[in-house]
């Protein structure tokens, strides 16, 4: 489903990517894990379009096209989604208006009718038990004045609803209590299926405890330094980052 | 437009004060004042900064400069306007330093604090180097004024990377002697790179007469220094007082200024900084309390020079009787200062009907990635909370007391030195508490 | 995302075309000759030829305001011609004989004066330079007993309504502008309500200036009688030009008590060009005077004109009276806007509210100016204030002057204001989630706007929609 090749990439001039290989397949879990400044991020926002970056060299294949040709907006139409670190505010715009617009923008990719407002309340009203948020929020300015679990729940929620091919999940664990946690991560386990993939990333091990990782890589200095089973989760987490760090080096 | 009030008595006076013996480091900057008050003169209400200040009392009076008599003032008389016995403290008795009323011996290493004459020879630099320029002159006819009188004042110097613990108190006190006068004190303050300290500038009147306080100070605080700059005003009830504080901060500096006015019929005070360095801030914080017939002005000035910068504003007045509060904040982004976080709250709070505010909480932003907000309100005691404590059994009075303290309060408890905050919070509950009597 | 938003902010003005059509008109200048001329011209009585006489002189003892936070070249008052009508109108006030030129100019701005084909029912007084083509609906007005005419009409036919309520707001020695208006205003739009009559339909002027070197200075004047309601629209646009033209309008509103007056003004004259080339000057006064227990209410989208000057106020006369101002008001290419309101708070209970939203991008200035007064008397006073805006690049600047003066310590005032920037992250944001980049912004800028777009009525909503590109759907709700 992807394949990434030899990606580079930077922001404002600064090398930040510098030769990552990775494949994901059709119903994996992948979880990055890696220390601060790893470049893990980075490689989520790459994924996704994010105009700061710059793609210096390699290539980004998805259903065996070139992913960095198609603008975000294109790539979140073909499956693409990226659950942000730090969801974004935009006072005024209903959640419920912004969600069946993004759906709608999907459909429409597909060359699908778009959905009214009642078709489309009664398919969110499902999903929001999944993520056990009040529906309330959906007549709230999108993420405006929502807390940080709020915010982080409100990204598993759109997840359901665009119901994507590959979901990649940045830092979605960073400043979550363990409930929310727990919470969140059973929305992700909930829309796992055979026909779609995640990429997880994240600096601590405790949500690989929750959503279990067909593989592990470690990210360092923009390269992917080992990869392996779920148990290296498990072992960053005993002995951290240094050793391996070190044994790179 | 009539933009000046033509002040021909100060004007004379200060035309004899440019033109006596000075010391070479004060007198371009005397000739300068001169040049500007005698082009400019004193504002009128047509100049929007002074939209609701009316300063043509000052300007008609005929008041000549203090002679500094300070034989009728005793260390007892201070001593309730001294925060700690233990802080060095310069007293200035009728505009002049009066040494044998101050205590500067117990200055710890890296600060030094000198009156401006004695300053002017052995802080040379430091003087020449910041004196006119964060307050220029031609900033207003108030600062002109005050330069066209250069002679007495202050000036504080922290070294780099001192932390001063305890802080360095200044006080003014004019008492009958100086009834009928003026005095024009300079302040300069510099707290060089990574140093911190605490300074508090008072202002006592002993007298209900009528005198003329016009004060200027200017501030450097430099790259990664804090400076808590407190200013007292407790003026007499009859005194004019005019005073403008003009600071520039460096990187990552902190300047924190609070104002406290409780004094004199008619008060203005400016605190204008420049965040002049990327990652500063500034934080200004004040109270005013005012009854009678007083008027009082606090007017802010923060431009945003450089990117990344916070500013954070939290002023308050409680007016009673048929006094007259004024607030004007201003905040001013400028193109390259991205990342601004600038936040202003004023709250008013008026206890009678006669009582009067005018505010105008400004905005100007020329940079787009900007955060800035600033809320004002003005009201009286939240009736719902008078009931709810009545409800309790608290009766009507004390009440009343309680929430009008506890609105001064909430600015108080941000004054970071316990000391002061608590003295400061005394004289308010004091005040609120002796409405009853 | 800026070449977006360029997009956006940096339309082609689409009303821009000019209708040549045989014209009277005055040749450059202004004297005591020019006000006699318009006065004879529109057969006025002696009372109105000695009002504008009045305010003639005292227009030349008053100076130019300068405190508005904008900048232009002086203005050359001598220089702009005070009287320009199509030669094909006759001043009957009915539609049946217009020019069919002027109506297909009118068809061109989406105005139909036709009332057969008009669907939604607005009455429109279709003002053409300096005077009125004609005024629809007026028969089915009429048996309401409401009056809705030309001025120049009003004056004739209604002349003591006229008398009795013209200045009483906005007296001629009010301003600069509004003793240059009073002189020299040549048409515009009367309204009265009688009492207890709910207007069947939206009233609405629509201000068209076609000649070059003209200015234009209507005036509109509503009396809404004692329990009434009537909802009012006004619309501008005028041909792209490469000098700048005057505009100083006057509109007053009088509430009597227990009536509402709704007031929206969509503001589309032309902006000049991204150099600054060009443009309307709107410089227009703007008050409402409301008796007890009535409401006004002012809702503006400003998008037009190189310079706007105007701050629609109300004057809270009457005990348990309402102001209400909602603006959104954008400056780009070299716009500048100074914009806001007054509410002057003088009955006992009154309230007024204030929602202002700028958006300035480009070079655009944009300043909210707006001064809430409580009076001595006004007892339980409220106000909120609420002024936010919103910076697109950093070439524009954004500036907020709010003068709050409380002379009651029974009034209750809240005002907040911020600032905030359209940002990569919320585009890419809504990007990452499907959304074209201009879906993006539309939906960020309606979601701003949010709180003015919904007292907005629908057919002005639609046209708002229009200009500044967003879809109404996501803010409304």
């Amino acid at each position: 489903m992807l394949e990434i090749r030899d990606l580079h990439a930077a922001v404002d001039g600064t090398p930040i990517l510098k030769g990552i290989s990775l494949t994901v397949n059709a119903g994996e879990v992948h979880a990055v894990m890696g220390p601060n400044g790893s470049g893990k991020s980075t490689l989520a926002q790459v994924l996704a379009g994010h105009p700061a970056y710059e793609i210096t060299g390699g290539e980004i294949l998805y259903h065996g096209e070139n992913l960095a040709e198609m603008d975000a907006e294109v790539r979140a139409q073909q499956g693409v989604f990226l659950a942000f670190q730090y969801p974004v505010e935009i006072p005024g715009v209903s959640n419920a208006y912004f969600l069946r617009a993004a759906y709608n923008a999907k459909r429409k990719a597909k060359g699908l009718d778009e959905v009214d407002p009642m078709e489309f309340l009664d398919l969110v009203e499902e999903q929001l038990k999944l993520v056990d948020m009040d529906p309330a929020m959906l007549h709230r300015s999108v993420n405006a004045g929502f807390s940080g679990g709020e915010k982080k729940r409100n990204e598993i929620l759109q997840m359901a609803v665009l119901t994507p091919t590959l979901a990649i999940l940045d830092e979605t664990d960073s400043g979550l209590d363990i409930d929310a946690l727990r919470i969140v991560a059973n929305g992700v386990n909930a829309l796992k299926r055979p026909d779609n993939a995640a990429i997880v990333v994240t600096h601590y091990q405790r949500l690989l405890n929750y959503i279990v990782p067909d593989y592990v890589h470690v990210l360092a200095g923009g390269r992917i330094v080992k990869s392996g089973g779920k148990e290296l989760a498990l072992e960053l987490e005993a002995r951290g980052y240094d050793w391996l760090l070190e044994a790179v080096a | 437009m009539n933009t000046m009030i033509a002040a021909p008595a100060l004007l004379s006076q200060a035309t004899a004060a440019s033109a006596s013996e000075a010391p070479e480091a004060l007198r371009a900057e005397r000739a300068a004042g001169h040049r500007e008050f005698e082009a400019n003169g004193l504002p009128t209400t047509k100049v929007e900064d002074w939209h609701y200040t009316s300063v043509s009392a000052i300007a008609e009076s005929t008041f000549a400069p203090m002679q500094g008599d300070a034989s009728g003032v005793t260390a007892e008389q201070l001593a309730p306007y001294i925060f700690s016995t233990s802080w060095p403290t310069l007293v200035f008795v009728n505009g002049v330093y009066a040494p044998s009323l101050s205590q500067t011996d117990n200055l710890p290493a890296g600060i030094r604090v000198l009156p401006l004459a004695q300053a002017v020879g052995e802080l040379g630099d430091v003087v020449t180097r910041q004196l006119g320029t964060l307050a220029p002159a031609a900033r207003d006819g108030f600062t002109a004024l005050n330069a066209s009188f250069l002679g007495e004042g202050v000036v504080v110097h922290v070294s780099k990377e001192m932390v001063i613990d305890v802080p360095v108190h200044l006080l003014f006190v004019v008492n009958d002697a100086g009834v009928g006068g003026m005095q024009h004190p300079r302040i300069l303050m510099l707290a060089e790179r990574h140093a911190r300290a605490t300074v508090i500038e008072s202002w006592v009147g002993l007298t209900d007469g009528t005198y003329f306080s016009n004060a200027v100070t200017e501030v450097t605080v430099e790259s990664g220094a804090t400076l808590h700059h407190l200013k007292v005003q407790r003026e007499g009830r009859n005194a004019y007082h005019v005073g403008t504080i003009e600071a520039r901060q460096g990187r990552d500096s902190h300047y924190v200024n609070f104002a406290f006015t409780t004094g004199a019929q008619l008060s203005r005070t400016n605190v204008y900084t420049v965040l002049d360095g990327e990652g500063c801030g500034t934080t200004l914080n004040g109270l005013t309390m005012l009854d009678g017939e007083q008027h009082g002005d606090v007017q802010t000035r923060i431009e945003h020079a450089q990117p990344k910068c916070f500013s954070r504003q939290m002023y308050k007045s409680i007016l009673d009787d048929t006094s007259h509060g004024v607030f004007n904040g201003k905040v001013f982004v400028q193109s390259i200062a991205q990342q601004t976080d600038g936040k202003q709250t004023n709250n008013t709070m008026l206890l009678s009907k006669t009582a009067q505010v005018d505010a105008k909480p400004q905005l100007e932003i020329f940079a787009d990635d900007v955060k800035c907000t600033h809320g004002a309100t003005v009201g009286r005691i939240d009736e719902t909370a008078l009931f709810y404590m009545k409800s309790r059994g608290i009766d009507n009075d004390t009440s009343r007391q309680l929430l009008t303290y506890a609105f001064a309060a909430d600015v108080l408890e941000t004054i970071e030195n316990e000391t002061i905050r608590d003295e400061l919070e005394r004289i308010t509950m004091r005040r609120f508490t002796s409405v009853t009597d | 995302m800026s070449a977006t938003i360029d997009q956006l902010v940096n339309r082609e003005y689409q009303y821009g075309f000019s209708t040549d059509i045989e014209a009277e008109t005055l040749p450059p200048g202004l004297s005591e000759e020019t006000v006699r001329f318009i006065s004879a011209k529109k057969q006025e009585p002696e009372w109105l030829l000695e009002w504008r006489l009045k305010a003639y002189r005292r227009w030349l003892t008053m100076k130019e305001p300068h405190w508005p936070n904008v900048t232009y070249e002086p203005i050359d008052y001598q220089a702009s011609s005070y009287y320009s009508a199509p030669k094909s109108i006759k001043g009957v006030g009915s539609l049946d004989e217009v020019d069919p030129k002027l109506l297909e100019t009118y068809a061109k701005l989406g105005i139909s004066l036709n009332e057969q084909k008009r669907m939604n029912g607005v009455a429109v007084d279709a003002v053409f330079d300096s005077v009125s083509v004609g005024t629809s609906f007026r028969e089915e007005l009429a048996k309401e007993g409401i009056i809705f005419c030309s001025f120049g009409e009003a004056v004739r036919e209604h002349g003591d309504l006229v008398r009795q309520y013209l200045g009483t707001v906005i007296p001629y020695s009010d301003n600069f502008f509004a003793a240059l208006n009073s002189a020299v205003f040549s048409d515009g739009s009367f309204c009265y309500i009688p009492k207890g009559v709910k207007c069947p339909m939206e009233l609405s002027t629509y201000f068209r200036i076609n000649q070059a070197t003209t200015g234009q200075f209507e005036r509109t004047l509503i009396v809404a009688d004692e329990g009434s309601y009537v909802s009012y629209l006004e619309g501008c646009t005028a041909p792209k030009r490469d000098t700048n033209q005057l505009h100083a309008a006057v509109v007053e509103i009088i509430a009597l008590d227990s009536a509402t007056v709704k007031y929206s003004t969509v503001q589309n004259w032309y902006a000049g060009d991204e150099n600054g080339l060009g443009g309307i000057y709107n410089f227009v006064t703007k008050r409402g005077k409301a008796m007890k227990n009535a409401k006004i209410s002012w809702t503006q989208v400003e998008t037009g004109s190189a310079i706007t000057w105007k701050y629609p106020s109300v004057i809270l006369q009457g005990d348990n009276s309402v102001g209400e101002f909602y603006s959104v008001a954008v400056a780009s290419k070299m716009q500048q806007a100074d914009t806001g309101t007054k509410m002057i708070h003088i009955g006992r209970n009154t309230k007024s509210n204030i929602v202002s939203k700028g958006i300035s991008a480009m070079k655009g200035q944009n300043s909210y100016r707006g001064k809430v007064h409580i009076l001595p008397k006004a007892e339980g006073a409220r106000n909120y204030t609420q002024c936010d805006s919103m910076l697109v690049g950093n070439e524009c600047g954004a500036h907020t002057f709010p003068y709050i003066e409380v002379q009651n310590n029974s009034a209750i005032l809240e005002h907040e204001a911020s600032t905030s920037k359209i940002g990569e992250d919320q585009i890419f944001y809504l990007k990452q989630r499907g959304l074209d980049a201009e879906q993006a912004v539309s939906m960020i800028v309606s979601g701003f706007c949010k709180e003015v777009f919904k007292e907005l009525p629908m057919e002005f909503a639609l046209e708002a929609q229009q200009l500044l590109g967003i879809t109404l759907e996501g803010s409304v709700g």
